[in-house]
């Protein structure tokens, strides 16, 4: 299955010449999509979206740290402890994008991964801290 | 046709009582009015799951040997008094812990015990001739405790004001996280559901009555702090209660952490969630028709939390409320509950259960709580 992930990567001067995008559009199938770049005198700063398989993704990723590259990747979306969760709605009313609901029947919070942006606004918003960033799938 | 607590009580030993939740009371007065309601349900309940911060636990460790008389004490690290007797504290919901900060607290001390987990116990003392020790460190959990009872000296509010923020930047609150230029709107109630909006002026709810307290069985044992009776006749037959409260205490060894939960409030600290249901028995019409409001005749204000005193911007009602949006200088906005509706339910429900089993008889206030007072701020005075 197709998926799409955010990932900082962290170049140290040595390594700033790599050819990385090449090694990963080839060798990997993955559709590299730069969203911000920054060379300075210490190091190189990348943020891409990377668009592949699951198994193909993972192994991109192994073949950049291979290459001695940091990689921190973004936030994928929010996660949920149920049993944390008290269904209280502190976090519905901050949600920017109605990701959160309560449904007006039950009173469960409701949680809409399509309509989520992780601004994780959610986080910290939450009394009971049921609400977490999941880092990679 | 007027009900007495001990007809009630009757019917509820032989299994007889008919008992309804308050929501189920609404829907059943608006199917049947409130007169058939009225001679048909013995009991109603009401439940109410939020954050109250005026809450606590009064602990006896028992005494070690050689004895201590603790005077500095700390339940993993958090601050527990040491100005009551030897092995006696008191341990307060919103207090921080030394090393944790905003992030564990008193409330979490007790959700930890009531979960049944060790809690480190560390006493310092100057050490007298009847208690020589001057240090402990130990560990304890709640079989270890002679008594462990939560004293909540503030609960289940009749009715808080909502809470929106009308200044320019972001203000972190007992309310929540408030949005600029009220982009937001946070409140806190059960609405229909909640114990003392549907007994508005406490005709049978005082001291002594038996409640369901986080799980178990607890009692009302004083009026609540900061209690005050305000009532605003409003133009449309409506009637506004605000400024109730009462003190609530019962034994933690029987709670559940299931009713109980600590929780942190971004940039303001440690509070606690607690689970409060109180039976309302339908003496007469009178009780049955306070009984029967619905959120749609149940109101609060949305009061600014940026403003010194948090003056009122509006009136709303908890239907409104309910729906997810309020207008708001004439614009939708968000309305968010900071209580819990669906555990409020699940603590209605649990007490029609206990009534309906037959466990769980009423009681009459032994004493009831002032039908008119007024709550007095704190005025400075020159020092002497």
């Amino acid at each position: 299955m197709e998926k799409s992930i955010k990932v900082f990567l962290l170049f140290p001067r040595e390594q700033v010449n790599k050819p990385i995008a090449y090694h990963l559009v080839k060798d990997y199938d993955i559709v590299f999509n730069i969203l911000h770049a920054e060379i300075n005198n210490t190091r190189g700063e990348l943020t891409v979206e990377l668009t592949g398989s699951g198994e193909n993704l993972e192994k991109g990723l192994d073949f950049i740290r291979e290459q001695e590259v940091e990689v921190r990747l973004f936030p994928q979306s929010i996660i949920r402890d149920e049993n944390q969760c008290i269904h209280c709605g502190a976090c519905t009313g901050i949600c920017p994008t109605q990701a959160l609901s309560m449904d007006t029947g039950t009173w469960l919070l409701g949680f809409d991964p399509d309509k989520c942006i992780v601004c994780e606004q959610c986080v910290t918003a939450c009394p009971v801290s049921a609400i977490d960033v999941n880092i990679f799938e | 046709m007027a009900k007495t607590f001990e007809e009630i009580n009757a019917k509820i030993r032989q299994g007889q009582a008919v008992v309804v939740t308050a929501e189920e009371m609404v829907e059943l007065s608006a199917e049947q009015g409130v007169k058939e309601a009225a001679k048909r349900v013995d009991v109603v309940t009401t439940g109410t799951f939020g954050p109250m911060c005026s809450s606590g636990a009064f602990i006896n460790f028992g005494h070690s040997e050689p004895p201590i008389r603790m005077s500095e004490i700390y339940l993993n690290d958090v601050p527990a008094s040491g100005g009551i007797a030897a092995v006696d504290t008191y341990i307060g919901a919103t207090e921080l812990s030394r090393s944790q900060g905003m992030a564990y607290g008193g409330a979490h001390v007790i959700q930890d015990l009531i979960e049944g987990k060790s809690v480190r116990l560390e006493a310092r003392s100057p050490g007298t001739d009847c208690y020589p020790r001057k240090k402990i460190d130990t560990w304890v959990s709640k079989e270890d405790l002679n008594q462990a009872y939560l004293y909540n000296p503030r609960n289940a509010y009749q009715n808080y004001p909502a809470a929106a923020n009308t200044s320019g930047k972001t203000i972190y609150t007992y309310m929540g996280r408030l949005l600029p230029e009220c982009a937001n709107i946070n409140y806190s109630t059960s609405g229909e559901l909640s114990p003392l909006l549907k007994d508005p002026t406490m005709r049978t709810i005082g001291m002594g009555t038996r409640i369901f307290l986080c799980g178990g069985v607890g009692y009302v044992a004083w009026e609540g702090t900061q209690y005050k009776t305000i009532r605003e006749d409003l133009p449309n037959g409506d009637v506004y209660h605000q400024g109730r409260t009462v003190a609530v205490m019962g034994n933690l060894k029987d709670m559940s952490g299931d009713f109980i939960r600590a929780a942190v409030f971004e940039g303001y600290g440690v509070t606690m969630y607690v689970g409060i249901g109180i039976p309302i028995p339908v003496l007469d019409e009178d009780l049955a028709a306070q009984l029967a409001v619905s959120n749609d005749h149940l109101y609060t204000y949305i009061s600014d939390y940026s403003a010194p005193g948090h003056p009122s911007l509006k009136r709303v009602s908890y239907a409104e409320l309910r729906s997810g949006n309020a207008e708001l200088n004439g614009k939708k906005v968000p309305a968010a509950a900071l209580s819990s509706l669906n555990k409020a339910r699940e603590i209605a429900a649990a007490l029609k259960d206990w009534i309906g089993s037959g466990e769980f008889l009423l009681q009459e206030p032994i004493a009831r709580f002032p039908d008119e007072q007024t709550f007095k701020p704190l005025m400075e005075k020159e020092a002497r």
